[in-house]
């Protein structure tokens, strides 16, 4: 049988933590981050090796998922074409509130060295972004920050509030 | 250190200039120093008519009437064994003659050659497509159409194969902006958002050696990351050091505040 320990000495003797739904909420929110598998190009390597076991993405809960329905946050890896701007502002409009995203790269940031007629210059141009990482491609590391800065920003949210849809305009 | 002499911007002035400079061509030799070639060349000129041909890095260029180009394909498959198409497309030529240089080039696994099949077509005409002959010529026609705007006759699905299929012009003339005409730059404005949102996202930043270092809407740098749009801290002198913050001062409902002092940087790989 399990044995546990209750310190009467603390927290009024109640095996309890107090805090606020915020809090909670927040606190639910930031640790299950799910992201969208979204590598375009070569900054897509380091997102999968984010997610590999070196730097093992799982241990802060961000889980890459293939549908845009079961995602939170959308890590776009790479280069936006124009051709493909179309889909990429479909598959974010697909994605349920509260949602979030991290433009990783040059690429996404501004169209980077793709300064020509097929590039979109910056992801910016189609989706908010609420994140952009430097780099070309950034370290595995860089996106662990980025995303426990992501985590930092939910954190300072208020959990509870009338879920305005995010646009761009 | 020299004396300072006033040099009269002598580096803006061209210095050199080479009168009877001639472009490098490579040396070109006659058909009939290469038995194999002569003998494909005659096969072609029984039926059709040869404007001009020799024999360049030992492949045999054949320059013909656009209109005969799938007889000749044929000729040179049919009878001259040149079973691959190995590489079609165009050249833009619209600024000098008007006209696009359409090139085939054909392999002979058997006998070891190559042959080069050009000719040179007036803007808006079309070619006969090679496809039937050879089914490496469907994409590689697609390819020039959507690149070039080079127009095929009897193509089975000639549609755009890179560019999407509402895109207006051909990047690949030379008369293209490398960096898009007004239809490319606003294309994914218009298309998603359409064209009034095009007074609210602006024009693209093309500067790509654009750097605002109190950019606080897009850009923070790393480790000095601000809220969105929150006021420049103008700062004279170097920009003052603010540690990594991972987590809040107060610290994080049920994780425990990570302590840079603790943390641990891993030496040994192979631990």
């Amino acid at each position: 049988m399990a044995q546990h320990q209750v310190n009467y000495m603390q927290d009024g003797g109640l095996p309890v933590a107090l805090t606020s739904i915020d809090k909670l909420a927040n606190w639910g929110r930031s640790n299950s981050l799910w992201a969208l598998t979204y590598g375009l190009a070569c900054c897509g390597i380091e997102m999968m090796a984010s997610g590999a076991s070196r730097y093992d993405f799982d241990r802060f809960g961000t889980i890459f998922r293939s549908s845009p329905r079961q995602a939170d946050i959308m890590i776009v890896a790479g280069t936006l074409t124009k051709k493909h701007a179309e889909f990429i502002r479909r598959l974010y409009d697909q994605m349920t509130e509260p949602k979030w995203v991290i433009s990783m790269g040059s690429c996404a940031n501004t169209g980077g060295m793709f300064n020509t007629y097929a590039t979109v210059q910056g992801v910016d141009r189609v989706i908010p972004v609420d994140l952009y990482l430097p780099g070309c491609a950034p370290r595995p590391e860089t996106l662990q920050y980025g995303v426990m800065l992501l985590q930092k920003k939910i954190r300072s949210e208020k959990a509870i509030k009338s879920q305005k849809p995010k646009r761009l305009m | 250190m020299r004396a300072y002499t006033d040099k009269k911007d002598a580096q803006k002035k061209a210095y050199y200039t080479d009168r009877y400079w001639v472009a490098p061509q490579v040396p070109k030799s006659t058909v009939e120093s290469d038995e194999v070639f002569a003998a494909d060349l005659e096969a072609i000129k029984a039926k059709f008519e040869v404007i001009e041909a020799y024999i360049q890095v030992k492949q045999m260029v054949v320059i013909i009437k656009p209109e005969d180009n799938y007889g000749v394909l044929e000729v040179l498959k049919d009878e001259c064994d040149y079973t691959q198409l190995s590489e079609m497309s165009a050249i833009d030529w619209l600024a000098d003659k008007g006209q696009l240089e359409v090139f085939y080039q054909l392999l002979s696994m058997n006998k070891r050659k190559r042959i080069r099949v050009k000719c040179f077509i007036d803007q808006g005409l079309a070619v006969e497509s090679v496809n039937p002959l050879f089914r490496s010529a469907d994409w590689a026609e697609r390819e020039a159409y959507d690149m070039l705007g080079l127009k095929v006759n009897n193509h089975p699905f000639m549609k755009r194969i890179l560019m999407p299929d509402d895109w207006e012009g051909h990047p690949l003339h030379k008369s293209y902006p490398l960096q898009g005409d007004e239809f490319a730059q606003w294309y994914e404005v218009d298309k998603i958002f359409g064209k009034e949102a095009r007074d609210i996202i602006g024009p693209e930043n093309r500067d790509p050696a654009m750097v605002d270092r109190y950019d606080t809407e897009r850009f923070g740098r790393l480790g000095h990351e601000v809220p969105r749009g929150a006021e420049p801290k103008e700062s004279k002198g170097p920009e003052p050091t603010t540690p990594l913050a991972y987590q809040e001062e107060e610290g994080v409902f049920m994780i425990e505040k990570f302590d840079e002092e603790k943390s641990v940087v891993i030496r040994d790989r192979d631990r």
